[in-house]
């Protein structure tokens, strides 16, 4: 409500800490992906471009930014479900945990992916569960069938850990024997997720798990999947809700046409100082509760971007600087940041 | 239309009034029961409410898009005289609809120039196309090039972009908005809710708007409404979700 105030974020995330630093082993390291579309007539895409992030045990890392920004095809990328015409370059390193050895998720083959990653070390919390879930058979049957086959339990075993399993997500037993279009919206997704959970990955991915979901149920849903990062999970949340991430996460990563712009803890992202990029500024700005004004005009086409920042025509910042990219440094890619910090932003190289 | 007057007052009949609506899809179960609602001219009001209690179906009805068991529904004075494509045409143009998800609502074959100028076309106005088409999507900030395009090749922003101009391309009297930035991020949101409330500034159209977020509803309307103080949902609808998660007072919403 009130700007001046210090950041009092509710959740269940201590606000003292700025999050947990990646200098403790982390699970995951992606470092300079980049992620390119090849279309017809020699188009190219450029989805995602030079991205870097650590995810660490019990971290909660919120991926926002406007539709088309490149976001769900990065958690596509690192589940290794991107289509034929798709060509990766940089790394996104899964490290050795449990047995488990370290593993390139770019680089990795599909039947190590099928076999070793997708719900055994990478659990996906999809976008619309109604369309995840496969219509025509019952919660149960759809548990009972992943916890076979990633944990191979056979029999009386079997039926115990799939209510064991849904009682993990919060999904009520006696709902089980339901099928997905008798589920409402909050119990469908925690189908859904009680399904990426069978597994015990390590790390949880979960692409706009909110859209749709009234506030209450965004908020029992987000609370319900950072409480999944208490016994050292890792959890990266891509969303478009502002809301949902300052409830939630420990770090903020904004993503502008297929870049990072922003990475900050994120007490000090949402309270004082704010947001240091213009694009981050501006698209807090636009919260109802805040300004509520739009950031003008549309973000770039990711096939024509121009050759310095891409936000620059949209920016009020924007001098002759800008014609030039600026790479990032400590956390921020901007010639002009809003808020100055320790590091002088003259220096165009990290 | 007949010569509007300006003063949003007791004078000019009410944009929208619904009565007594009683409405659902399976017999027995209604999910509306006596809902009662007035939208006077000019005026923006807000419904909120959890997903599952009927709000939607409400919005519905007042669009004319649905045909309520019970109850009688008037546009701009006028009693409803017949439901979706049964009603007279002046009527069923007086309001514009925005749904909440822009695939479902967009004919996957049109280009968005032809999206946006289809209501005009379906009336028999297509030689206004060019001219109306053109200045809405300036409107929505949507450029020459994106006209072109179909809406797999459109981001689902751009795409609401162009509904929200195909909403306003017939100059309604009434703005329908159901959910219309639940798919949306916070920049996107704010511009589409700046196009509906520069156009009302122009027109004087009148707005219900229907959603769950109470921050963006009471920062955007004149008032809100809850819909659950309207005419309680049937006991045993189908979806007592929406019974328990209705909080009592705000619900905790980020900030």
């Amino acid at each position: 409500m009130n700007q001046a105030q210090t950041t009092t974020a509710p959740g269940p995330k201590t606000a003292t800490e700025p999050g947990p630093a990646p200098s403790a082993e982390p699970l995951l390291s992606v470092t300079g992906l980049t992620v390119r579309f090849r279309m017809r007539a020699g188009r190219q895409v450029a989805a995602v471009t030079d991205v870097s992030f650590g995810l660490a045990p019990g971290e909660c890392l919120a991926l926002v930014g406007e539709s088309g920004c490149g976001k769900s095809v990065l958690a596509s990328a690192l589940l290794g479900l991107l289509p034929g015409n798709a060509r990766t370059d940089g790394s996104a390193l899964l490290h050795a945990r449990g047995g488990q050895p370290r593993l390139d998720l770019l680089t990795a083959d599909e039947p190590t992916l099928a076999r070793t990653v997708r719900g055994r070390r990478v659990g996906l919390v999809p976008q619309s569960p109604a369309g995840h879930l496969t219509p025509v058979r019952t919660v149960r049957a759809q548990l009972t069938e992943t916890v076979r086959e990633l944990r191979g339990l056979r029999g009386p075993e079997l039926a115990a850990a799939t209510v064991a399993a849904a009682e993990r997500a919060a999904f009520p037993a006696d709902h089980l024997d339901r099928y997905p279009h008798e589920l409402s919206g909050g119990l469908a997704q925690r189908a859904a997720t009680a399904l990426a959970l069978v597994g015990d990955a390590p790390v949880l991915l979960a692409d706009e798990p909110t859209t749709g979901l009234d506030r209450a149920l965004v908020d029992r849903t987000v609370d319900e999947l950072r409480g999944h990062t208490a016994d050292g999970r890792g959890l990266l949340i891509i969303t478009h809700d502002l809301a949902a991430a300052e409830r939630i996460a420990d770090r903020v990563a904004v993503m502008y046409a297929g870049r990072l712009v922003e990475l900050a803890p994120a007490a000090r992202f949402f309270g004082t100082p704010g947001p240091r990029h213009p694009y981050a500024r501006g698209l807090l700005e636009a919260l109802p509760e805040r300004a509520f004004t739009p950031i003008p005009g549309m973000p770039p086409e990711l096939d024509a971007l121009p050759a310095g920042c891409a936000f620059a025509p949209r920016c009020p910042r924007a001098d002759e600087r800008c014609a030039t990219r600026p790479e990032p440094d400590d956390g921020l890619a901007c010639h002009h940041p809003l808020v100055p910090a320790g590091t002088a932003s003259e220096e165009t190289h990290a | 239309m007949s010569a509007a007057g300006n003063t949003p007052g007791a004078c000019d009949p009410p944009a929208l009034r619904l009565s007594g609506i009683t409405a659902g899809y399976e017999r027995r179960s209604p999910v509306l029961r006596d809902v009662s609602l007035t939208v006077r001219k000019g005026e923006a009001v807000g419904l909120l409410g959890p997903s599952g209690c009927g709000k939607s179906t409400l919005a519905r009805v007042a669009a004319l898009l649905h045909r309520p068991w019970a109850g009688t529904v008037h546009l701009a004075g006028q009693p409803a005289r017949g439901w979706r494509y049964r009603a007279p045409r002046a009527q069923r143009t007086f309001a514009g609809v925005v749904f909440q998800q822009p695939r479902t609502a967009a004919d996957p074959r049109l280009t968005l120039h032809a999206l946006i100028a289809e209501p005009l076309r379906a009336t028999g106005r297509a030689v206004e196309a060019t001219d109306r088409v053109g200045r809405l999507a300036d409107a929505v900030g949507l450029g020459p090039e994106l006209l072109t395009r179909r809406p797999h090749e459109v981001s689902d922003g751009q795409l609401q972009r162009a509904c929200v101009a195909r909403a306003l391309v017939l100059d309604p009297g009434l703005l329908v908005c159901d959910e219309m930035t639940a798919m949306l991020d916070a920049s996107t949101t704010a511009a589409l809710v700046t196009v509906v409330e520069d156009y009302r500034a122009r027109t004087g159209a009148a707005l219900l708007a229907v959603g769950h977020d109470r921050t963006l509803l009471e920062r955007w309307c004149d008032r809100t409404v809850e819909a659950a103080g309207l005419g309680a949902p049937d006991e045993r609808s189908r979806t007592p979700r929406a019974r328990e998660t209705t909080p009592a007072g705000t619900p905790a919403s980020g900030t």
